[in-house]
């Protein structure tokens, strides 16, 4: 999981920068931007493939529905950001794609508490 | 008055959103899978769920009235559970609201204020002052 969370995390760094460039330009679509997006959430889906994958060793006090239910919720962040943000063409709408981008590395870190404590 | 999901306030809905997701998920599990364990931080998380939910919809859909009671109650929940529900408490048995929200970065400590603000700034007192026309002279 460190692996994929260090990509996508990466990723959402990456995003994030370009999408402050976009509200500096005041350019509010980006094709670059939803093919960045997309990738990050194949990154995503291979953490929940991976998240599912791991569950055969897992620790014995790990809370099962946490960890699903991060791996699961980290998956609906972006495209609901990204329809939400669609819906108005300005920096308030990029800005709602970069608090998805912030939430997502941030789940990671709530992942990789619930593994190690138990959730 | 100007409507609430505009602008700034799109965010904000979105913000309130992660957080109700965040809560509702935490409150499902805690109270389905071990809900004798502790009871009464369960049963917050809970409450702090439907917050959550009530204030993006009432963001969502531009009802200031509701978003002003709904947020009032948030501020003052998580500094009630903040107060009470701070220092070592174990990640299974923390709320949205442990420890005035650290978990979350303080951000539902600091949204009612935003919140307040936006409502102001979109306030029927304040856009009508703003939509004034300018008043005639004598010289009219």
């Amino acid at each position: 999981m460190g692996l994929i969370w260090a990509v996508v995390g990466a990723l959402c760094a990456i995003a994030f920068l370009y999408v402050v460039v976009m509200m500096i330009r005041e350019q509010f679509a980006s094709n670059l931007l939803d093919a960045l997006l997309a990738v990050i959430e194949v990154g995503l889906i291979v953490q929940l493939v991976a998240g599912l994958a791991k569950l055969s060793d897992a620790p014995a006090d790990l809370s099962k529905p946490t960890w699903i239910g991060y791996l699961i919720g980290s998956l609906v962040i972006l495209p609901v950001a990204w329809v939400w943000s669609q819906a108005e063409r300005s920096r308030s709408g990029l800005g709602v794609l970069l608090v998805g981008l912030a939430v997502v590395p941030f789940l990671f870190l709530r992942l990789h508490q619930v593994w190690t404590t138990g959730g | 008055m100007g409507l609430l999901n505009r602008n700034f306030g799109r965010i904000l809905v979105f913000v309130y959103g992660v957080l109700a997701l965040s809560a509702t998920g935490r409150a499902s599990v805690q109270l389905a899978t071990k809900f004798h364990k502790a009871p009464g931080p369960y049963l917050l998380s809970g409450f702090a769920a439907i917050v959550y939910i009530l204030a993006t919809w009432a963001l969502g859909t531009s009802r200031k009235a509701t978003a002003v009671v709904v947020v009032t109650i948030e501020f003052f929940g998580v500094l009630i559970v903040g107060a009470t529900h701070s220092g070592s408490v174990p990640l299974d048995k923390q709320t949205v609201w442990t420890d005035f929200g650290s978990g979350y970065g303080y951000v539902p400590l600091l949204l009612p204020f935003v919140v307040i603000w936006w409502l102001w700034f979109n306030s029927d007192r304040r856009g009508s002052r703003q939509a004034r026309p300018p008043e005639h002279t004598a010289a009219d």
